[in-house]
């Protein structure tokens, strides 16, 4: 039973320009305890998505249709007053900046006090204690002489800390994070990404990952979702992707990946920019940049069609299905042979 | 925290010894001699030189800084006037209760018109409410002090006859010889400069308000916020307004602390024997002790005001504290 089922989310901006459609069809569920990531270029609609789903975006310029079912309710379509007891409390968010994340004129013991407090009437000593608890479940040395300092005594890290602590304080059933480590350096990185599996399995929550690192993805993903564009482009479980992928930006995205025995030789970045989501191009949204395109990619949008039969797995793009194995399999090669 | 304090007390007592240099310089290195002034106009130049010798006036400068400042500082005292040989002191110190009233009330009024209207303009950017409050300001901002001072003494003072055109009354009730006392006379004769008084800085306020307001709303922080699940009641209350009203609070405290030295404008159209009133007629009398008393008065008020909104700033935003 899935615990976030979501179906066909669309979701468009009004703008100056015009209607912007930041999200265009993405369908996919997380089960409990389970990581989903989802990957793609900035401005791919990974974030908007999220957004959506917890009602974070600006009211007065969103249209969102579709279906968000969480615990037998659909998200979208509850009114604020109870949405606002989800967040927080039954699904976290953490975002991408630690820096600006935290209100710099309040102490983070008092933050992570309000995170409890804005759900449950807990005296002001319990909470304290229970906010210490999870200081130092997240590794933030002496944590008792930290909770009233201020977000600015605190590292980057230490405050993506924190911020984890404030989110899965009240033992939500899913955190969703959006890129937690791309302001981070890399041994930070690392840290935090074993900080979050560590607690996936204490707190026993589900993880959405938000990330255009496919290296966060290795490490964290039971699922992944590659949004290109603002609609869905593969989906399947972290074997599907990383060894069966069957969509050319996927493969795309694994070959630009640097790799230690590539020392010397160029890089292979997909050509071009995303399309603008203004104006979207026809047909299939990546013929432009893609290197096997065809007559059909130009005018028809590919259905995001299964895999070999199984659900679970799903691409969409218009390459025969022997292409796309052959393509999989080379792609898996190489990446074997220059892993040494 | 505490040694924030002191270095800022410190520096405090420097300031004030350089403004008082300064000034002093300034008026008594002015081509007139003090002496011929203080003495009158058909002194012979015996009583000139007994005159200059009284006042310290055939001593080296420095000599006659130090005893100005020991005056000050020792005894509290600004000297005597030349004109009417009354204690500067008793001057400023019935000056200063009329510039207080009006520059304080002011800023009362003029808070309580800027604040909610900039809050409310930030959060609906582009609606009619919004764009009338720009109107307002820019029309706030453009007209000159006096002539709204004039046009409203004309309108409701003379014309409508709804309050008094000039003239202060004493809140403590009249002593003798004076035509009006108590808090509604005070009240009454204060309500047009005060509104007068605010509405260039209400102006100013609504602008700044509402950009920060604007600019806050889109921190990081305030999407953590909603992100836990707070009310927008809460929201705006504990991080946006806590975060975007700092800068207004530096702001007004410096405002204040420069309207206290002499609301010249208002005061002159008004008939308000405030700072500003006392500062001009010292100046048309060349009473040199006088202009000195009252620019010593209105540095120190600016030099203190400032030390107290940096302590206030260090209290209400933490990031300082520690620097």
């Amino acid at each position: 039973m899935a615990l976030l089922e979501v179906r066909d989310l669309k979701t468009q901006f009004r703008t100056d320009d015009g209607i912007v459609g930041a999200v265009d069809g993405v369908s996919f569920s997380v089960d409990p305890g389970k990581t989903l990531a989802i990957v793609g270029e900035s401005g791919c609609g990974k974030s908007v998505t999220c957004l959506t789903i917890l009602g974070l975006n600006p009211r007065a310029k969103t249209i969102s249709t579709g279906e968000a079912i969480f615990k037998g309710r659909n998200l979208l379509e509850l009114p604020p007053s109870e949405l606002r007891k989800v967040r927080g409390n039954e699904i976290s968010m953490i975002f991408q900046d630690p820096m600006t994340s935290l209100n710099p004129v309040h102490s983070i013991g008092k933050q992570l006090r309000e995170a409890i407090q804005l759900h449950n009437k807990e005296p002001k000593a319990a909470a304290s204690k229970r906010a210490l608890e999870m200081l130092k479940a997240v590794g933030i040395p002496r944590a008792e002489t930290r909770l009233e300092d201020y977000p600015h005594q605190f590292s980057g890290g230490m405050r993506q800390r924190v911020m984890i602590a404030m989110a899965l304080i009240n033992n939500p059933d899913l955190l969703i994070a959006d890129e937690p480590t791309t302001a981070l350096d890399v041994t930070t990185q690392a840290q935090i990404l074993k900080l979050m599996n560590d607690l996936q399995r204490d707190f026993g929550s589900a993880i959405i990952m938000i990330t255009h690192d496919l290296g966060v993805v290795a490490e964290t993903a039971d699922e992944v979702l590659v949004m290109y564009a603002a609609k869905p482009a593969e989906q399947g479980t972290y074997s599907d992707i990383f060894y069966h992928a069957h969509h050319p930006y996927t493969w795309g995205l694994m070959r630009s990946l640097p790799r230690l025995a590539q020392h010397g030789q160029e890089l292979r970045p997909i050509a071009g920019s995303p399309p603008s989501l203004l104006r979207p191009p026809p047909g299939c949204r990546f013929h432009l940049r893609c290197p096997y395109a065809m007559e059909v990619c130009r005018t028809t949008e590919p259905e995001f069609a299964s895999v070999e039969g199984t659900d679970a797995h799903r691409a969409a793009c218009h390459l025969d299905e022997a292409t796309k194995k052959r393509e999989a399999e080379t792609l898996v090669a190489e990446t074997m042979a220059s892993t040494g | 925290m505490v040694r924030y304090v002191i270095r800022r007390l410190l520096w405090a007592v420097v300031l004030f010894i350089a403004v008082t240099v300064v000034t002093y310089i300034i008026f008594f290195m002015i081509p007139l001699d003090p002496a011929r002034l203080a003495a009158g106009k058909s002194a012979t130049p015996q009583e000139v030189k007994a005159v200059a010798h009284r006042l310290y006036l055939d001593r080296p400068i420095y000599q006659q800084y130090l005893h100005f400042l020991s005056q000050l500082v020792f005894h509290g005292s600004l000297g005597y006037s030349f004109n009417d040989r009354q204690s500067v002191n008793s001057s400023i110190f019935a000056a200063a209760p009329v510039t207080a009233s009006l520059v304080l009330g002011g800023a009362v009024v003029w808070m309580l018109i800027a604040v909610p209207i900039g809050i409310l303009s930030a959060l609906k950017p582009r609606s009619v409410l919004d764009r009338s409050a720009m109107v307002g300001v820019l029309c706030g901002i453009s007209a000159h002090p006096v002539w709204i001072g004039l046009m409203a003494s004309y309108i409701f003072g003379y014309k409508l006859n709804l309050l008094p055109i000039q003239g202060y009354c004493n809140l403590r009730g009249g002593a003798e010889g004076q035509p009006c006392g108590g808090p509604v006379d005070w009240f009454t004769h204060m309500l047009m400069p005060w509104i007068v008084f605010a509405v260039l800085y209400a102006a100013i306020y609504v602008r700044m308000i509402r950009a920060n307001v604007m600019e806050t709303l889109n921190e990081d922080y305030v999407r953590t916020a909603r992100a836990k699940g707070a009310p927008e009641s809460i929201v705006m209350r504990r991080h946006v307004l806590r975060n975007a009203m700092l800068p207004v609070v530096t702001m007004l405290g410096m405002d204040i602390a420069i309207a206290l030295g002499g609301a010249v404008l208002i005061e002159e159209v008004f008939g308000l024997p405030g700072l500003g009133d006392l500062a001009i007629q010292s100046v048309y009398q060349f009473d040199l002790p006088k202009i000195v008393g009252v620019t010593v008065f209105a540095s120190v008020l600016v030099i203190g005001f400032n030390l107290l909104v940096d302590l206030l700033y260090a209290w209400i935003d933490p990031r300082i504290r520690l620097a």
